[in-house]
């Protein structure tokens, strides 16, 4: 079904241009606020004065890594809830078409966008915030691409029981923010209350945020074998529960 | 011998909770032939259709579609068969020439796209988005997409329903085009004139049961075989007449409009010789056939539109 999966999505990719909108907030909206924020605030940055909190001055690249990531989530389940709801779905259903050729499909489009917007704010952001030989870019692109994979799979688990475009939007933000706020990235994980210990184990978006800082410090990938496992695991889970739980209409 | 039948369905029952969509449905549909499910909306004309395609798995019964298991072959089915589903939609913004060329990639063979585009009168429309096109013309790239890949059974659930009458005559004659084609065609509709015009055999379904199976004639002549002539004309002693015809049970009406019921196919024979027997001059005459929609009145007792 390759031929179906490159078809779709090559079909997606145009018909997602065609909408301004989606473009705009999807690629220019990031962009924009990344741009506006690193010149309020790129120079003190880049000096690590005392003032900026660790979290924006080293984090900083992870925390857009993964804003966007999280966007790329929302959209990706509000757009299969669109066609769910609008009957898309059903029409696709009666085709040898299956329901993960037309999620990776999706998938495709929104990683080809996630990735030009990252491109974007790489280039732009030389600007602002001088990358130094000692940062390891094609690692790091590297891990963001697997978080972001893993942390999609969620989405594709969302985007499965969704019933309806209006219940996309709270149910898709009502994981994902907390999801954010549990991975490890504003507070440690081991100064978390167990219970949400627990619940933050079973997150992509935690093991994204160990991997990615540790790759930007310039630990090496074995040190982090343990949560590229994590990432592979439950991308798998996901994707078999969605697999089950998969609605077209 | 006679070729098997490209649907068999038998004793199919689908609940939803607790309601009984669809009960002890059973039918088959020939090669060729253009087999119609016709009720009112509810009557499950949908689920069962949807069971057919392998889109819904029955709760009973047993379905084999050009001798495959729906549920189990469902891919394979999918393969062969085209359909066009109610209320389905595409993205709003996929030109007519991408979803005929994507369809296309989705199977083995397909037609000719274009040409297709051609003959269903969409070829203007070929770089138009989807959410631009009128309800005829989408419901025209529908039917382009259920035969993109040559199908052998053509699936067609509530056609016209939302069209305007011109539109609906010229749907009627793609479907016309698709059964002389040799394909068999399987649809629904609540339009009884549309099933009087399209199909060759037709299962009336009321309640999620099917009350009886037959060619539109055979149904009619069997359920309603009343026929009323309406006789205009000034002649005195008309009414007696017309009482005295062997096959007319009353006659109404206290002239110049005659109501004369009778049963049977000779009653219009016999009114037309008692007239020319008397030299009678008439201003008017029309005989009153029974339709479908009577068919489905006495058997149901009620209006398909209620």
């Amino acid at each position: 079904m390759l031929r179906g999966l490159l078809g779709l999505t090559w079909l997606e990719i145009k018909i997602f241009v065609r909408e301004p909108m989606g473009v705009i907030g999807t690629v220019g909206i990031p962009v924009l606020v990344f741009v506006l924020l690193s010149r309020m605030m790129g120079p003190r940055v880049a000096e690590h004065s005392p003032g900026v909190p660790r979290y924006v001055s080293i984090d900083l690249p992870i925390f857009a890594s993964l804003m966007i990531a999280a966007s790329a989530v929302l959209s990706l389940v509000a757009i299969i809830a669109i066609y769910r709801e609008g009957g898309i779905l059903k029409r696709l259903r009666a085709t040898p078409l299956r329901p993960h050729t037309i999620l990776t499909a999706h998938v495709l489009v929104k990683l080809l966008f996630t990735a030009i917007t990252l491109a974007i704010m790489v280039l732009v952001g030389r600007r602002y915030y001088p990358i130094g030989a000692q940062v390891p870019l094609v690692s790091f692109t590297f891990g963001l691409l697997i978080s972001t994979v893993s942390t999609l799979s969620l989405g594709f688990l969302i985007a499965s029981i969704v019933p309806t475009a209006r219940f996309a939007q709270p149910i898709g933000t009502l994981i994902v923010y907390p999801m954010l706020g549990l991975s490890g990235l504003f507070v440690p994980i081991e100064a978390l209350p167990p219970q949400l210990q627990v619940v933050a184990r079973m997150l992509p978006s935690t093991y994204a945020v160990s991997l990615l800082r540790g790759i930007w410090r310039g630990d090496g990938w074995l040190a982090h074998s343990g949560d590229v496992a994590m990432l592979g695991v439950l991308f798998l889970v996901f994707i078999a529960i969605s697999a089950r739980v998969f609605r077209w209409e | 011998m006679t070729a098997p039948p490209v649907i068999r369905v038998e004793g199919v029952r689908k609940t939803y909770g607790r309601t009984v969509a669809v009960d002890e449905v059973s039918f088959e549909v020939q090669p060729g032939e253009t087999f119609g499910l016709i009720g009112p909306n509810g009557a499950g004309k949908t689920t069962t259709m949807e069971c057919v395609e392998g889109l819904r798995a029955p709760d009973r019964g047993t379905i084999s579609v050009l001798g495959l298991d729906p549920g189990k072959d469902r891919y394979r089915l999918q393969r062969r068969i085209g359909v066009q589903l109610q209320e389905a939609h595409l993205q709003k913004r996929i030109k007519v020439r991408e979803a005929v060329g994507f369809w296309a990639s989705l199977y083995q063979s397909s037609v000719d796209g274009d040409r297709l585009l051609e003959q269903l009168g969409l070829s203007d429309k070929r770089n138009a988005w989807f959410m631009t096109l009128s309800g005829g013309q989408k419901q025209r790239l529908f039917i382009a997409l259920a035969l993109i890949n040559d199908p052998e059974l053509v699936f067609l659930d509530e056609l016209t329903t939302g069209l305007d009458p011109q539109a609906r005559r010229a749907i009627w004659d793609l479907v016309r085009g698709i059964r002389d084609r040799g394909k068999t065609v399987f649809l629904t509709t609540h339009l009884m004139e549309e099933a009087e015009r399209l199909c060759d055999r037709v299962a009336i379904l009321d309640h999620g049961r099917v009350i009886d199976i037959g060619t539109p004639a055979d149904l009619v002549r069997r359920h309603c075989p009343e026929r009323t002539v309406v006789v205009t004309t000034t002649e005195p002693g008309a009414r007696e007449r017309f009482q005295a015809i062997p096959a007319v049970e009353s006659v109404g009406g206290e002239g110049p409009q005659f109501t004369v019921r009778g049963r049977g196919d000779e009653l219009v024979t016999q009114v037309i010789q008692c007239l020319g027997e008397h030299r009678m001059t008439v201003i008017d005459f029309r005989t009153v056939v029974p339709t479908l929609e009577d068919v489905f009145l006495k058997l149901t007792g009620h209006r398909i539109r209620d």
